[in-house]
């Protein structure tokens, strides 16, 4: 009794050991990430997105003519766990990398598919540097970064509000000092100098002289990196000073909360936020997919942006006829693919194009998309 | 120049804020040698009960300039009936306990009425609306002196005034400033010692709540935590006027919203609290009984 239940027990971890090997198709599809430990809640629907796309593309044909499998291996999101993960990639000879989940994973991995010249894409990986470095020409990510949203705002204070001499305010605090800098990076690539970059002090009674000192400067506009409660009262305190200069602000800013609170002052004002993507064709048939093969259950963190991912991939191989790494490079950045996301393609950096953050304004009391 | 009367009137208007605030520190501290951290939640229990009255009578259609005198006459009867009834549950039995007792009572009488106003009300910020209403009588400087500016400074040095003349000629004002000299005496000499102590939390409670009614429409939004922040500036200001000393409050709250505001416009807000607490540290060096703080003979 106790030996054959040993023999299952063998036979049992065999089957599952031997699901993740890669033996019977030809383009292997490697999946690292936090499948157990207590990050498992991020890796695991990136799995499910990969699943669902492996399966209806090997259901309509494959990737030219081939089988797609899958590898998947846990890095329970920790950097030491992931160099071994991408060494068990490496051996089961993907052809293409969907992950890793956590950035510092991602970070501690590349190296490894940069000398095996893999080209490896994230759903979910958000540090700025990642791309920006320059270090990993081989990856891609289908979110946004950090950073994205500075570039968005700096690029609209410049392009379509024409400020030349933008004051930047922030909260001091991690996010909002992190958004205002990385704007004012961008603003400054663009050859703008800002007339001001400060820091006030969230829950001061009063923002008056902040204010007085923003006027003093001449700025044509002021961008404000923080949360609604300092961003209303900077902005009422403007709005009574009679400055009509805009006001744009990140997705801190951009809830209705922010609104209420501001009242009259809010008209007008600019805000960075994340993309409606609800309206995307693909966006409803990934999400039915996952629904119909989950029981109706709701797909978890960053399914769309996996399942996006994995089709971004496999249709790169499939425009690019091959698996070679500078041919799949060459169509992830030329080639742009319908997903969930939107249509995207990537930059030079490896950021996905069109994916990530808008510009709304207030307009009669709510936030209205910036065309 | 135009800049620096922008900010020396940006400073006059928080400094009057501090100063409305930092009168009920320094008058309960002058009295019975009680810092009431309780204080700055008076200041924000004011401002919510002026956002009730202020809905309510604009519900009902009331012209702007009434609501503002009624609102804050609300906030005042409500927030003194809070600050005579902590001195009597939080306060009063404790009155002849080591000197830390008072202390920690009052704090947990802060982080009591902060989250109870959490509870009863909303963590939310709430939008409050703007009671003074628009006027502009200055022209083209009317960016230096705004309507609300204007009538905190002015409704704040009232203020003072009046409170000066009560404590210099009513028959209450002396009785506070003998009780402040030796309570013992005080009472040897008739004086309802207990009635003098109410006294002072209800005065100071009243001036709290019309600082707080005024900051609130200055700025536009309240909410819970508000009264902490306020109550250490106004706290530092009583501290660096000299504590006890009802001008040395003044004088305190004026210094540290001009340091603040100078700070914000010629160097950066970055280091706003850096320099008023630096300043506050100085101040405490060279002179420890704060700037007015003399000897304990007058300490109301």
């Amino acid at each position: 009794m106790k030996r054959s239940l040993l023999v299952l027990m063998v036979a049992a971890m065999m089957t599952i050991g031997s699901f993740g090997s890669a033996s019977a198709g030809k383009i292997v599809l490697g999946v690292p990430g936090a499948h157990s430990g207590d990050l498992a809640s991020y890796g695991l629907p990136t799995v499910e997105a990969a699943k669902l796309v492996v399966k209806s593309i090997n259901e309509s044909g494959g990737v030219n003519g081939e089988q797609v499998v899958l590898s998947l291996q846990d890095d329970q999101c920790k950097p030491e766990f992931a160099t071994n993960a991408a060494m068990k990639l490496l051996s089961d000879q993907v052809n293409v990398v969907l992950g890793h989940i956590c950035s510092g994973p991602t970070k501690a991995a590349l190296p490894i598919y940069k000398e095996s010249n893999l080209v490896c894409m994230s759903p979910s990986a958000t540090s700025p540097s990642l791309t920006l470095s320059g270090d990993y020409p081989n990856f891609f990510r289908t979110i946004a970064s950090d950073d994205a949203q500075g570039a968005l705002a700096a690029m609209f204070a410049i392009e379509k509000l024409g400020l030349k001499k933008p004051a930047i305010i922030h909260d001091k605090g991690d996010y909002g000092k992190g958004f205002a800098e990385y704007t004012m990076k961008y603003i400054k690539e663009k050859g703008v100098e800002p007339v001001l970059f400060e820091g006030v002090t969230p829950g001061a009674v009063d923002y008056s002289a902040v204010v007085q000192k923003i006027k003093a400067s001449g700025a044509d506009g002021v961008i404000f990196g923080g949360y609604h409660p300092e961003a209303s009262k900077v902005v009422s305190q403007m709005r009574k000073k009679k400055m009509t200069i805009p006001f744009l602000s990140d997705d801190g800013v951009k809830a209705q909360t922010f609104i209420d609170i501001a009242g009259d002052a809010a008209e007008g004002v600019y805000a960075t936020g994340p993309q409606d993507i609800t309206g995307n064709p693909m966006y409803k048939v990934s999400l039915k997919q996952y629904k119909d093969s989950h029981y109706g259950a709701e797909p978890g963190a960053f399914y769309f942006e996996a399942y996006s991912a994995a089709l971004a991939l496999l249709k790169a191989i499939e425009y690019a006829k091959s698996t070679d790494y500078d041919k799949i490079v060459e169509a992830l950045r030329t080639n742009e693919v319908e997903t969930p996301v939107g249509k995207i393609k990537f930059d030079a950096k490896g950021d996905a194009i069109g994916v990530g953050f808008s510009v709304y304004q207030v307009k009669n009391g709510e936030y209205v998309e910036v065309k | 120049m135009e800049y620096f009367l922008e900010l020396f009137f940006s400073g006059l208007t928080r400094g009057s804020i501090y100063a409305l605030i930092a009168l009920g520190y320094t008058m309960v501290y002058g009295i019975i040698e009680l810092i009431n951290f309780a204080h700055g939640e008076i200041y924000m229990i004011g401002a919510f009960v002026g956002l009730v009255v202020a809905g309510i009578l604009t519900s009902f259609g009331f012209p702007a300039a009434s609501i503002i005198v009624l609102a804050s006459i609300a906030a005042i009867i409500y927030a003194a009936a809070y600050g005579y009834t902590i001195e009597k549950i939080a306060y009063r039995p404790l009155r002849g306990a080591p000197r830390l007792s008072p202390l920690i009572s009052a704090i947990g009488m802060s982080i009591f009425l902060q989250n109870y106003v959490m509870l009863s009300q909303t963590s939310d910020f709430l939008s409050f609306p703007n009671l003074i209403p628009e006027f502009n009588f200055l022209g083209k400087y009317e960016s230096m002196v705004g309507s609300s500016d204007f009538v905190i400074i002015v409704v704040a040095a009232v203020v003072m005034v009046a409170l000066n003349l009560f404590i210099k000629f009513t028959r209450m004002g002396k009785a506070m400033r003998a009780t402040a000299q030796n309570r013992k005496m005080a009472m040897l000499v008739g004086i309802n010692v207990d009635q003098v102590i109410s006294a002072t939390f209800v005065i100071g409670s009243a001036l709290a709540a019309v600082g707080g009614v005024l900051i609130a429409s200055h700025i536009g939004q309240i909410n819970f935590f508000i009264g902490f922040i306020a109550g250490i500036k106004a706290f530092t200001a009583a501290v660096l006027g000299g504590i006890g000393s009802v001008p040395g409050a003044m004088l305190g709250g004026l210094i540290l919203g001009w340091t603040e505001s100078f700070c914000t416009g010629y160097v950066s807000s970055d280091y706003e609290d850096v320099f008023a607490f630096a300043l506050l540290v100085l101040i405490l060096i060279f002179r420890p009984s704060g700037l007015l703080g003399k000897a304990p003979i007058q300490k109301v």
